[in-house]
């Protein structure tokens, strides 16, 4: 077990999203899931028909669908899909100014420090409460270049064309039974579209937000990036701590078309009561690259496998991502690598850390089908583990078809050895120092790849004070 | 919610029609046990597309409709074989055993030292039974293959049982050879291997067909036990036909105090060959090396499973294996080091390369890690890839012509997977075996 100054530090971090406000809906879809609960959604919300059937299909597969714990944890087993509300909205709009945010909604996000952010670095900002985005907006430079940066029900609204034609193409709705969940009952998330030769200099970021107990939160996110464009997005996530568990289970999906480049950076920290069950890919065609960025640091258990499917010649596929287990979480999450044409290129970097009883997965999938020439892969996941009880495991599969491509995988597990400890405690520092110390070095490397203002704030995370946790 | 179920799958024990069990003069206790096998066999699923134990496997290897147990062979052809066996067994043997669709065929152990005990299996279970009854490994110890493992319990055992007593050491090698043909001919072979306290043995066991092209199964298992301070080699090569021929095989490695297992496999014949190798860490000090070195060619399938379970402190593991791919051959490797609670100071690597030398071969690999101790140093990796330009353009370079340059390279790559056997005379007689095969693929 951690001690009371481990579990101090950790907690801190964690407890900057640990409040909520009393709930007040317009619209309440009540608990449980059936037909009649996406009919509330769709009459809410004003949709199209051919929504609401893509939404009733999507619920048929996601009951057929079994929990895929023939390979994942049994814990799944406990989400009670009958005990979560799936569509909590207060009937706002999201806003354009933060002014007419109401109050409740506002004071959260200041308190989680959005709107300071936007002023200082960010290029386009969307809040989501619960359900619906409380506010959205992107710098008047990138509208009149073209750039939409709207949620998921403006976008399939005002611009179907744009949309529709990527919607649910990348991750088909039987992807699996979380992913047909998701577009069963998806609400909220962004729609991006960046128009031909437009680089996004400043990110855009997307703040989740769950308020209320017992709710399932399931945004839907496409990105689209035309040819030669540049984007990077950035959400963060925080839940308050419920007795009772709280379901989150997004679907990503990116389009970076011909020489385009997309960077995803997601910074997930959940309470410990929320399933993170979230379904990530990307579609790269010629010559784009997809990076996801990753970071774990909540959530009770996370299985998320963010993807790459690379379609064009020379496209190129990242995954960087660090993950922090402490008591009672699982986090189980890794990369998908699908090398779909000649000469792609795919590097994940997954580094891990457990504490106390935490126990960290790293699952990946690189698949090389015949036919294809020039593909490579690199595969390189660390874990460390700092206590006695803490648990760390590999489970990669890599599939080579044809003798023309090169792929390798390495992975290790280690401790903060003793003798590091000894040598830094004889120059001066205390055990705590030292074991803060070789920690960050552990994940330094990686941390650097998120822009800096995550990186302090990641870096202030996972800076934890391990006095005694030696050993 | 349950999974929906495969309707392809064949009837659950369609694979054999009735028990494999014939031998009535066996002892009581061991019918009773096989029958109870047998019920286990019909009850265990086949393996399922969803079953992670069996993933990227091609299920449709998994028919075994009317094989079964194989028939005795005819004088000539056991002369033939026994000549054979005599012709093509590795040099300097302890002790020689020939085995012929399950028969024993041949018995010569003069080589060995007082002391040392070494029958034939149906001799064991009427001479030896608490022997074999603490030894052999239970049928629920697989990696995926439960079934197969009941329907080996259930069926009349060839192979040997050998326990060299406390300080008994062996110089030459136990050789072991098995041959099986006939049309869905099945043979049952199982070794136990015992070294007590500080003990020293090899065992060689080769698998072989009579005649090209049969369709049969062998169904075999290998229990090693090294006690404190005891020394097991075992290799085994599988060289059936390459048409028709299947096996599957579990070697299970049990490394006591400051004991060493060597444990490794060639496959080279088979139509499909699927391999667990189950080794166990038990006290301080074990130490166990697993190696395989694989050459597979036109259809073959070989499917791999590994565990190297660490239960005690201070125990340490290394596994090498190396796979060599032309035409459209498969091969599946999925290992896992699971480091148990507790099981501090581990030390385990896992190695598993690739090399395709076809645009059509395919290498599936899963190296897993599960660790649950502290101060633990482990891990693996994984590549697959092909003879680089460099490579060649070097041998070239020093007047090699590209095809001898081409075999070369495929040839050191087994080898320095069979090298991990460290035993000279075993190792030249496995690499002429792999070269054999090299120069029949032309």
């Amino acid at each position: 077990m951690p001690d009371a100054a481990t579990l101090e530090a950790v907690n801190i971090d964690q407890d900057q999203g640990n409040f909520s406000y009393p709930e007040d809906y317009a619209h309440d879809a009540g608990y449980g899931l059936n037909e009649s609960t996406i009919d509330f959604i769709s009459d809410v919300k004003g949709e199209a028909d051919w929504i609401r059937e893509f939404r009733k299909r999507a619920l048929a597969v996601f009951e057929s669908k079994p929990m895929p714990t023939h390979w994942a944890s049994h814990d799944l087993e406990n989400i009670v899909f009958e005990n979560i509300r799936y569509y909590l909205a207060k009937g706002q709009r999201p806003t354009r100014s933060w002014d007419e945010v109401p109050d409740d909604v506002k004071q959260t996000f200041e308190r989680l420090g959005i709107p300071e952010k936007e002023r200082n670095y960010l290029a386009g900002v969307e809040a989501q409460f619960d359900s619906e985005a409380a506010y959205s907006n992107v710098k008047e430079e990138l509208s009149k270049e073209g750039v939409i940066f709207v949620n998921s029900t403006e976008g399939l609204r005002e611009h179907p064309d744009l949309f529709r034609r990527w919607f649910g193409k990348v991750i088909p709705t039987g992807d699996n039974k979380f992913s047909a969940l998701n577009s069963a009952v998806f609400s909220g998330g962004s729609f991006i579209y960046v128009p031909p030769g437009v680089k996004v200099k400043h990110p855009l970021q997307a703040y989740f937000r769950i308020n209320a107990e017992n709710f399932g939160q399931f945004e839907r996110t496409l990105i689209v990036v035309d040819e030669g464009a540049e984007v990077t997005y950035m959400e963060g996530c925080t839940a308050p701590k419920f007795e009772t568990a709280t379901l989150h289970s997004a679907v990503v999906e990116l389009v970076a078309m011909k020489d385009a480049k997309i960077q995803y950076i997601t910074v997930q920290n959940w309470s410990n009561n929320v399933f993170n069950l979230v379904t990530k890919r990307g579609l790269a065609h010629e010559n784009a690259e997809i990076r996801w960025i990753d970071c774990n640091i909540g959530s009770r258990l996370t299985m998320k496998y963010p993807g790459v499917i690379m379609k064009g010649r020379k496209a190129r596929g990242e995954v960087i991502s660090i993950a922090l287990a402490n008591d009672g979480q699982h986090q189980d999450t890794g990369a998908k690598m699908i090398h779909a044409a000649d000469e792609t290129t795919s590097n994940i970097v997954a580094k891990s850390i457990s504490v106390g009883s935490g126990r960290s997965t790293y699952r990946g999938q690189v698949h090389i089908p015949k036919h294809l020439k020039g593909c490579r892969n690199n595969t390189e996941c660390d874990a460390l583990l700092i206590n006695s009880c803490s648990r760390t495991d590999t489970y990669p599969a890599i599939t080579v078809r044809g003798n023309r491509h090169a792929t390798q995988h390495e992975a290790s597990v280690s401790q903060v050895s003793e003798e590091q400890i000894f040598y830094m405690r004889q120059r001066g520092l205390s055990e705590g120092e030292a074991m803060s110390l070789s920690v960050n070095g552990f994940v330094n490397d990686l941390v650097r790849e998120f822009p800096m203002e995550y990186s302090v704030e990641l870096k202030r995370l996972i800076d934890m004070e391990m006095e005694d946790s030696v050993g | 919610m349950t999974p929906p179920k495969e309707s392809a799958a064949p009837a659950r024990h369609a694979w054999f029609d009735e028990s494999p069990a014939r031998d009535a003069a066996l002892p009581g206790w061991w019918r009773e046990r096989a029958a109870a096998a047998w019920g286990r066999f019909v009850e265990l699923e086949v393996p399922t597309r969803t079953d992670q134990a069996w993933r990227f496997a091609n299920l449709a290897h998994l028919r075994f409709e009317g094989h079964g147990p194989a028939p005795a062979v005819s004088e000539s052809t056991a002369a033939d074989l026994l000549a054979r066996a005599v012709g093509e067994r590795p040099a300097g043997h302890a002790a020689h055993f020939v085995f012929a669709n399950n028969q024993l065929l041949h018995a010569d152990t003069s080589g060995l030292p007082e002391g040392a005990l070494c029958l034939s299996f149906a001799e064991a279970l009427a001479s030896q039974p608490d022997l074999v009854r603490s030894r052999l490994g239970e049928a629920a110890d697989c990696l995926g293959g439960e079934k197969f493992a009941a329907l080996l319990d259930s069926a009349d055992p060839s192979g040997v049982v050998l326990r060299l007593p406390k300080g008994c050491v062996v110089e030459g090698p136990v050789v072991v050879q098995h041959y099986v043909g006939g049309e869905r001919a099945a043979v049952f072979p199982r070794t136990i291997v015992v070294a007590e306290d500080s003990a020293s043995v090899s065992l060689f066991e080769s698998f072989e067909s009579i005649s090209h092209g049969d369709e049969t199964l062998v169904l075999a298992s290998a229990d090693l036990h090294a006690d404190r301070g005891g020394r097991i080699r075992y290799a085994a090569l599988q060289d059936l036909s390459d048409k028709g021929a299947k096996l599957v095989q579990f070697q299970r490695a049990h490394a006591g105090r400051d004991a060493s297992i060597q444990a490794g496999s060639v496959h080279l014949g088979a139509e499909w060959a699927r391999n667990e190798s189950i080794n166990r860490m038990l006290a301080s000090g074990a130490d166990v090396r697993v190696f395989s070195a694989n050459l597979a060619n036109g259809e073959q399938e070989y499917d791999q499973r590994t565990l190297q379970s660490h239960q005690a402190q201070h125990t340490t593991s290394d596994l090498f294996f190396k796979n060599a791919l032309y035409d459209t051959a498969r091969t599946i490797f999925s290992g896992l080091i699971h480091v148990l609670p507790g099981a501090h100071h581990t030390d385990s690597y896992q190695t598993c390369r690739n090399l395709l030398g076809s645009d059509t071969a395919e290498a599936n690999s899963m190296p897993g890690l599960e660790i649950d101790a502290d101060q633990v140093k482990c891990s693996h990796g994984s590549t697959s890839g092909a003879i680089s330009d460099e490579e060649i353009f070097y041998l070239r370079a020093r007047g090699i012509p590209a095809e001898a340059a081409r075999r070369m390279i495929s040839l050191g790559f087994l080898h320095e997977a069979i090298e991990h056997l460290g035993s000279e005379s075993l190792c030249d007689y496995l690499f002429a075996r792999v070269e054999r095969k090299f120069a029949s693929l032309g």
